[in-house]
């Protein structure tokens, strides 16, 4: 086989493979993805899909019940909220009027968050409190 | 105080920057661009004829295999250092 | 004094404009029958950015200066140290702050500015001008950040008497350490960056300006290598969480330079040789630089969810712009050079070394394009569907494995094979050990039937004892070879050819650390035993092979944080060791709180409780429950309010210790992960390699420097 025909063939190889690695990527991203959602927002919420919920703690709203924590969350202008039921790391930033990210499912009216998917921003200027 | 300080550290920045245009330019060797080209490419060629050497020491080429890119490698060196002596004109910095 | 840092960095502006222009100018006078650019300007030129250099220098030491003796007039000492401050922490606390680590960013690019231009003083005459108009046009755009959008310089009047002190979670060496090491990574590149640009504006198209930036493109990696590491180590073992890698997109925004980067350390090897792959390298040094800038503006920007994100976008869409304007320009550059840059050379065959380069190149560009896509998936999403959706650790881990798996696999291959064609003959006999080797080592995981459960990680563990047997084969090899040319000892013949070639076996040592760093990952996620367990004192549980057991909590008052924690027994067989994973809690600055409340409501951090060893890591952290405590803190709040601060003192251990006599259960996280030291070691070795090839050769300081008269002398006599 003369040069340029090899090289011709390993071009459309190369090509090939990063376009099926691209459709790939593409293809189930949008399935695994899990949608940014503030307690508002999740009133009509599909309990099979999985959302990240993001909002603040609601004061006074912390509870720990052995291993499990509950507490609500509100959208980041303090309306509308959510009681929120998680097991797993809880960063240690965490506290009451802090924001907050978690990803889970919505069943009855509660929030139920997966495993070590709590995670808090730190107010402050340089904040690196991650679990996750 | 810091006045001072400042006006001593513009003065100082002015000066030294502008140094080498006030004076006339030292007599320093004028390196043809063209020649450190082929300098660095001799440099190369010669990395590579070691590498072979020592590929073909540990096996990885074999005897025949060997003696065919030495002689390739040591052609294309040859040409090189002909370029650098002038001999032909240097070919375009195609690597 | 705050003016007159004000001052340097204007001064540092002009003077940067100035290089930039004067350098620029050079180029249109050109002098002398070669048409080289004007030396005087040249010389100016290089002068000014030496002047920047020391500029900046000045502002950081004023700014140190002033964090060193707790200067709160300046507003950047009072917002992230004070007076309590332990000394290490208020040295390092500078580029805590945003404006701090501009000023670090810029600082860095004017120091390895400077270096790169000393040591091309004589050379690339007609390169060098524009690579330094791009590198102070860098420096000039992050000093005018500092000037108009964040400066370090801001007075405080009157200057308060207290800082509000660093950030509690960022009291560990690590952390001090973790963003100059990144940041100098990522400004590094800017070196290489220019003077391709440079090359590519000058139509001086060879690789001569490879050899030049080659060492700084090294170090950036290494530098950059380290920064990462440092910031997985931290994670590792200071935060509550147990692991090393998040898949957090400022974690992402890191590694995605240091891929690209590793592929341009490869491609350049195949260019110097062969002189191909031109348009791929000057594109893939374009994009490491862009990558590294967007690692910056990621940092700086609200515009990913991330804990990382400082929020401050203040220069999030500057540096967006710069990041255009790099793209764009470089993107035309290359465009405009094209017919110059194709070369005639092909690949020779398909089992040669430039064909292994090329594979680990699309490896490590589609382990880039994976994590890019999955960073910005969010904003990916937003545009085209209108809501923010986010990918996390399971996507990502499915795509990166199976690239990552390969590419330690093609580790190994690469050193076997030699340039330009290899032999079919000598391929069964070079190949025949290492596979050997790897075939035990899957012969010996398929016995354990964890392994044989995980097809990912069996694959990973057999090609990473092919790549260590063909990289110990290789060193074997050519150090017998050597001793058969030179004589010696067997020691000795390989320290030999490593000082000779250190860039290949440095190189080696480099693919040898990384597999074992694999081993290391893939061993520790794919069989971690992960478990939350309640135990209250006097109580034992069972995670995995260990024997936990909960001796007694601990109490421990400082001046400015009270630590709770545990006592925990660990035993596995003979084995036993003692742990005490603790929760700080700091003081909170707010005065809202009372008194006593405020010791119990500020920051907490987590200490953990860390036995490394090298078959396996047992680590714990403790949430101990100190509800039971509030009544009392209640009870305090109203009645020390106004007692004197020894009271207060007081009545703070009091309560504190109360803890002690009637604690509940607390809840432990125990996470067993076995093999992680590895990843460390290998990062080590690694970093060795590394350093191996950076370290100059003795050849290579034999270098162009006279003219051809001199260098047809120094021939002659050694013929």
């Amino acid at each position: 086989m003369d040069p340029d025909r090899k090289r011709q063939i390993r071009l459309v190889v190369a090509l090939s493979a990063a376009v099926l690695l691209a459709a790939a990527l593409a293809y189930t991203s949008f399935s695994a993805s899990s949608e940014a959602r503030q307690p508002s927002q999740l009133l009509n919420a599909n309990p099979d899909r999985s959302y990240d919920l993001t909002g603040k703690v609601a004061a006074g709203s912390v509870r720990r019940h052995g291993e499990r924590l509950d507490f609500r969350v509100s959208d980041r202008d303090g309306s509308g909220a959510i009681p929120v039921r998680y097991q797993g790391t809880v960063p240690d930033p965490f506290r009451e009027g802090r924001e907050v990210v978690v990803s889970g499912h919505v069943r009855d009216g509660v929030f139920i968050g997966e495993r070590d998917t709590l995670s808090t921003k730190c107010p402050s200027k340089f904040s690196e409190g991650k679990p996750r | 105080m810091e006045v001072l300080l400042a006006l001593a550290i513009f003065v100082a920045l002015v000066v030294f920057v502008s140094g080498p245009l006030r004076h006339r330019p030292r007599e320093v060797e004028e390196m043809d661009a063209g020649l450190a080209d082929l300098e660095a490419r001799k440099q190369a060629k010669y990395a590579e004829i070691r590498d072979a050497r020592l590929d073909h020491a540990a096996g990885k080429l074999s005897d025949e295999d060997f003696e065919r890119q030495d002689a390739e490698l040591r052609g294309e060196a040859v040409a090189i250092l002909k370029q650098l002596d002038g001999v032909d004109k240097p070919a375009e910095s195609g690597g | 004094m705050i003016a007159l840092g004000t001052l340097c960095l204007i001064l540092a502006l002009a003077t940067a404009l100035f290089a930039a222009g004067a350098a620029l100018y050079a180029t249109r006078r050109t002098t002398g029958p070669s048409a080289l650019p004007d030396r005087r300007w040249v010389d100016s030129s290089r002068r000014a950015v030496y002047a920047v250099a020391a500029l900046l220098s000045g502002c950081v030491l004023l700014l140190e200066a002033a964090f060193v003796r707790s200067d709160f007039g300046f507003q950047l000492v009072a917002d992230h140290s004070s007076t309590t401050t332990p000394a290490f922490y208020r040295l390092t606390a500078m580029w805590s702050s945003q404006a701090g680590s501009l000023l670090l960013w810029a600082w860095v690019l004017s120091l390895a500015s400077s270096a790169v231009l000393f040591a091309t003083r004589n050379r690339h005459r007609e390169v060098v001008p524009y690579a330094t108009a791009v590198l102070m046009g860098l420096g000039g755009f992050f000093v005018s950040l500092m000037l108009f959008a964040s400066s370090p310089f801001v007075a405080l009047h009157p200057a308060p008497a207290e800082g509000l002190g660093l950030n509690p979670l960022l009291r560990h060496p690590s952390m001090m350490i973790h963003p100059p090491m990144l940041y100098s990574g990522y400004v590094m590149w800017s070196i290489p960056f220019a003077f391709c640009i440079g090359a590519l504006a000058a139509r001086r198209l060879d690789a001569s300006w490879i050899r030049s930036t080659r060492r700084f493109a090294l170090i950036a990696w290494t530098l950059l290598s380290i920064g990462i590491l440092l910031g997985a180590r931290w994670s590792y073992t200071e935060l509550g969480w147990g692991g090393y890698w998040g898949w957090d997109p400022v974690e992402n925004a890191s590694l995605m330079p240091w891929l690209a980067g590793t592929a341009f350390l490869h491609s350049i090897m195949v260019q110097e040789r062969r002189g191909m792959l031109r348009v791929w390298n000057v594109s893939l040094i374009v994009a490491t630089f862009s990558l590294a800038l967007l690692g910056t503006f990621l940092v700086r920007s609200g515009v990913l969810q991330s804990i990382h994100a400082f929020g401050a976008s203040t220069v999030g869409a500057p540096i967006l712009a710069l990041i255009a304007v790099v793209l764009v320009g470089s993107t035309l550059l290359i465009v405009s050079r094209l017919d110059e840059l194709r070369s005639e050379r092909r690949i020779d065959s398909l089992a040669s070394r430039e064909s292994i380069f090329l594979v680990n190149n699309l490896l490590l560009i589609g382990l880039c394009a994976v994590i890019f896509w999955g960073t910005f998936f969010p904003l990916i999403s937003e545009a085209l569907t209108g809501t923010r959706a986010s990918l996390a650790a399971p996507w990502f881990d499915r795509y990166i494995a199976p690239l990552a798996i390969g590419l330690v696999l093609f580790a190994g291959i690469g050193p076997l094979l030699a340039w330009r064609r290899f032999s079919v003959a000598a391929a069964r006999r070079i190949f025949l050990w290492p596979a050997l080797a790897g075939a035990a080592v899957a012969a010996g995981c398929l016995t354990l039937a964890d392994v044989r459960a995980k097809p990912l990680a069996l694959l990973l563990f057999s090609f990473a004892g092919f790549t260590l047997a063909a990289l110990a084969q290789e060193f074997a090899r050519a150090a017998r070879a050597r001793r058969a040319l030179d004589g010696g000892t067997l020691p000795r013949a390989l320290l030999a050819v490593t000082a000779r070639n250190r860039r290949r076996y440095g190189g080696y040592v480099v693919h040898a650390g990384i597999a074992v760093l694999m081993i290391g990952v893939a061993a520790s996620s794919t069989f971690q035993t992960n478990r939350d367990i309640e135990l209250a004192p006097g109580q034992s549980a069972r995670v995995g092979s260990y024997d936990v057991h909960y001796v007694k909590p601990t109490v421990d008052i400082a001046n400015e944080k009270i630590a709770f924690g545990a006592l925990l027994e660990v035993r596995r067989g003979s084995k036993q060791f003692v742990l005490s994973p603790t929760r700080n809690y700091y003081r909170s600055q707010d005065p809202s709180q009372g008194p006593i409340g405020r010791f119990f409501q500020g920051e907490s951090t987590s200490e953990v409780g860390l036995r490394a060893g090298i078959r396996n890591d047992f680590w714990t952290a403790v949430r101990p429950n100190i509800d039971g405590l509030n009544r009392a803190i209640r009870d305090g709040d109203r009645r020390f309010a106004r007692a004197s601060p020894d009271l207060q003192g007081l009545a703070i251990a009091a309560v504190a210790q109360s803890y002690l006599t009637n604690s509940p259960p607390a809840t432990f996280r125990v996470i067993v992960n076995p093999l992680v030291s590895w990843l460390w070691i290998g990062a080590l070795i690694a970093l060795t390699g590394a350093l191996i090839g950076i370290w100059p050769a003795a050849e290579a300081r034999r270098r162009l420097t006279s003219s051809y008269a001199a260098k047809l002398g120094r021939e002659l006599s050694r013929a």
